[in-house]
């Protein structure tokens, strides 16, 4: 009886004195962080997918506090709601940016790109890319070998068995841009998310001369110029044999669509046009 | 029989060609130049669209020290200069000449006589190497006056002759030291005058015992230089591999093979060296093996610089139907070709044409950690770890793992059970630990 009253007492005495020494050392080395930092990332999306440029969302409300404003930070998953609501816990301004949606930019299928070579080393784009140009003959393309796909953690690209080239679902995609970092072509690109998802743009990166691109896919890009004469926004610039259009500027009139002789520029989720030849051009060369 | 220690693996030799001897290919009815045939600095063109030029002019000069000259190795017309597809498919800026005739200018001696010009000092060597665009032949293709160069500080005690060979098909510098040794000889004679060193050690794998005999018996005229027999390892041809067979010594982790007093040159590097110096001949040819299990002709070709891959396989009796792959170089670290319009650069030593089922690469299957590609590797490396860290994307932990001593020999692939790609992404990590150091130095 009496060891087991001896032991209760002692080890609640140590208990104690434990706690008083605990507290006064985490008193004397407290770390002073800015409460604001935890209500910061309470609104922020958690997903720590690195779009912002910081490594995760913890990382970009710290940033968010200690910046005077908020003009060079944005969370592109939360997109301008989220950054209002940032901006709020903090008593700032938000800027509002325009939303963006990742946008594939190659047509090349195996129907209008020859294979010319068979590739069968690590199935990563990264690795083939620093191994040879690709294996059809145009050095530029969509390797397909579905890094952007593997970069993703929204779910939102994926590669289409047939085509062999990646697909967005716009509706997932939160333009945070990991699937444009992966890619060593360079061939995604974060453009303006216009009403109803419409999109208009050069679905081609090949830069080689007409006729080397058109030899080697025949939806590629051959610099012709017929687009940038007939746009009315000067939204269309062509360099290094290939157009590309201004997100910005283009007021989807769709007039390049119709001029562009090898249906290298894609419309979108666009009405069908009037006449039925087009149209059905429009559902041939459309990857969606 | 002097070998390296560490690591290693030996494939099947496959030396179809040993036998035939060297052959000039018909000059192309085209060539394309490429403006970067060597490591470092792509060379800047000197010539214009529409412009005559005879073989052997300067057509693109160095743009650097580490750089090197090239010359025309056909006479004709400048047809364009323009990106054309290199051997990997991307486009890199070529000049494009189109052949008339074979008009070589006048200061190039084009007889087979013996010159042995013993009065140069050690400047005139070097910079006539660095003229005539001498780059090592042995496929890294780096400019060989930058070799010569010992840095202040540095002293060279000894050279060595790389007649290795160690890949497999490839003969090349076999054949060259069998018919032009007395040449190769004096080259490397020039190469010692150059450095300065007494002695130069000729290391030769013993699986070629004809041109061990030759050359040791041509050599006892030359103080100096002895011929090393090493035993057949593969990759023995390897700088780092080379000198510790035949020095005993070991270079450090990121250092170059002066560290250790040792200069490394080729077989192939000494007869250029031989004939810029001694026949004023710039490089613009070289000795190419075309060889394959099922390709008609095995043979040795000397080839114009630029002449495409196909007319190569023609000459060799045209491509097999049952081939797999194309390979530019070694089938250990030779690349596949994407298509064979490809030009024939200073590096390339061999033409392989592979079967189809030999090239088939196997299933991939897991890691059982027999660590097979840890003793495998001649660097010390732990290959399988590597692996893991680049599939991982985890580039500075490959860093202190010392991704960048790797030097892509295939040891490790060639060696793992379960078929894994282990170079591949080794070689993604060096690419992105050489990313990470440039941006922190600057």
């Amino acid at each position: 009886m009496n060891t087991i009253v001896i032991t209760i007492i002692s080890l609640s005495l140590i208990g104690v004195l434990a706690g008083v020494i605990l507290f006064l050392i985490a008193q004397k080395f407290k770390v002073f962080e800015d409460p604001r930092i935890d209500d910061v990332e309470a609104v922020l999306p958690g997903a720590n997918c690195g779009g912002c440029g910081y490594p995760g969302c913890r990382n970009f409300a710290d940033a968010c506090v200690k910046s005077e404003n908020l003009d060079s930070l944005f969370c592109p998953v939360g997109g301008n709601d989220g950054m209002v609501k940032v901006a709020a816990v903090l008593g700032r301004a938000a800027v509002a940016k325009e939303p963006t949606v990742a946008v594939v930019r190659c047509s090349g299928n195996p129907d209008y790109r020859m294979r010319t070579a068979r590739y069968d080393s690590a199935p990563t784009c990264e690795i083939a890319s620093g191994l040879f140009a690709g294996d059809t003959a145009c050095s530029y393309g969509c390797l397909g070998l579905g890094d952007c796909e593997a970069a993703c953690d929204f779910d939102a690209i994926h590669m289409n068995p047939l085509t062999l080239l990646p697909e967005v679902i716009d509706d997932k995609c939160n333009s945070c841009g990991a699937c444009v970092r992966a890619c060593p072509k360079k061939i995604i690109e974060l453009r303006k998310r216009n009403k109803k998802d419409r999109k208009i743009f050069v679905s081609c990166v090949n830069q080689d001369k007409g006729a080397t691109a058109r030899k080697a896919c025949s939806v590629a890009c051959i610099g012709c110029k017929a687009c940038q004469k007939v746009c009315e926004f000067d939204a269309i610039t062509i360099g290094n044999f290939l157009a590309y259009i201004d997100p910005v500027k283009c007021r989807l009139c769709r007039k390049c669509v119709e001029v562009c002789p090898t249906n290298s520029i894609l419309e979108i989720n666009f009405p069908p046009r009037k006449t039925a030849e087009s149209e059905l051009c429009l559902t041939e060369i459309s990857p969606n | 029989m002097k070998t390296f220690r560490k690591g290693g693996v030996h494939p099947a030799e496959n030396k179809i060609s040993s036998g035939s001897s060297i052959l000039d290919l018909p000059v192309p009815g085209l060539v394309t130049v490429h403006l970067s045939q060597h490591l470092g600095v792509p060379a800047q063109p000197v010539v214009d669209k529409g412009d005559s030029v005879r073989t052997g002019q300067l057509i693109a000069k160095s743009a650097g020290f580490v750089s090197a000259n090239i010359h025309s190795p056909v006479s004709g017309t400048v047809q364009k200069i323009e990106p054309v597809p290199d051997i990997t498919g991307y486009p890199k800026m070529a000049i494009v000449i189109e052949v008339r005739g074979d008009e070589w200018i006048e200061t190039i001696d084009r007889t087979d006589t013996i010159v042995r010009p013993d009065k140069l000092s050690r400047e005139e060597i070097i910079a006539r190497i660095s003229e005539m665009g001498v780059v090592g032949m042995g496929g890294a293709t780096f400019p060989s006056h930058v070799k010569v160069s010992v840095p202040k500080g540095k002293k060279a005690e000894i050279l060595i002759i790389n007649g290795v060979e160690c890949e497999p098909y490839l003969t090349s510098d076999h054949r060259l030291m069998l018919e032009k040794g007395e040449e190769i000889l004096i080259g490397a004679g020039f190469l010692m005058r150059a450095l300065p060193v007494d002695q130069a050690v000729i290391g030769i794998e013993k699986n070629k015992p004809d041109a061990i005999e030759h050359l040791r018996k041509l050599s006892s005229g030359y103080p100096g230089i002895r011929v090393e027999p090493l035993k057949v390892k593969y990759p023995q041809g390897g700088e780092k591999q080379l000198i510790k067979a035949i020095t005993g010594r070991e270079v450090p982790s990121g250092g170059l093979p002066i560290d250790v007093g040792a200069v490394v040159h080729n077989i192939g590097t000494a007869f250029a060296v031989y004939e810029a110096i001694a026949k004023n001949k710039p490089l613009f040819e070289r000795v190419v093996t075309v060889t394959g299990k099922s390709l008609a002709k095995n043979a040795n070709f000397k080839v114009r610089i630029g002449t495409p891959v196909s007319s190569l396989i023609e000459a060799a009796g045209g491509l097999p139907d049952d081939t797999g792959k194309v390979i530019s170089g070694g089938p250990m670290m030779g690349r596949a070709l994407p298509g064979l319009n490809a030009p024939v650069t200073k590096g390339t030593s061999g033409i392989v044409v592979m079967k189809a089922n030999e090239s088939v690469r196997k299933t991939v299957m897991n890691c059982i950690r027999c660590a097979r590609c840890a003793s495998a590797c001649p660097m010390g490396l732990e290959p399988y770890f590597l692996m893991s860290l680049g599939d991982a994307r985890r580039w500075e932990e490959m860093e202190t793992a010392r991704a960048l001593d790797c030097m892509e020999c295939g040891s490790c692939s060639f060696t793992c059970p379960s078929n894994r790609p282990l170079l591949d992404y080794i070689r993604i990590g060096k690419t992105n630990v050489n990313r990470i150091l440039k941006a922190r130095k600057s």
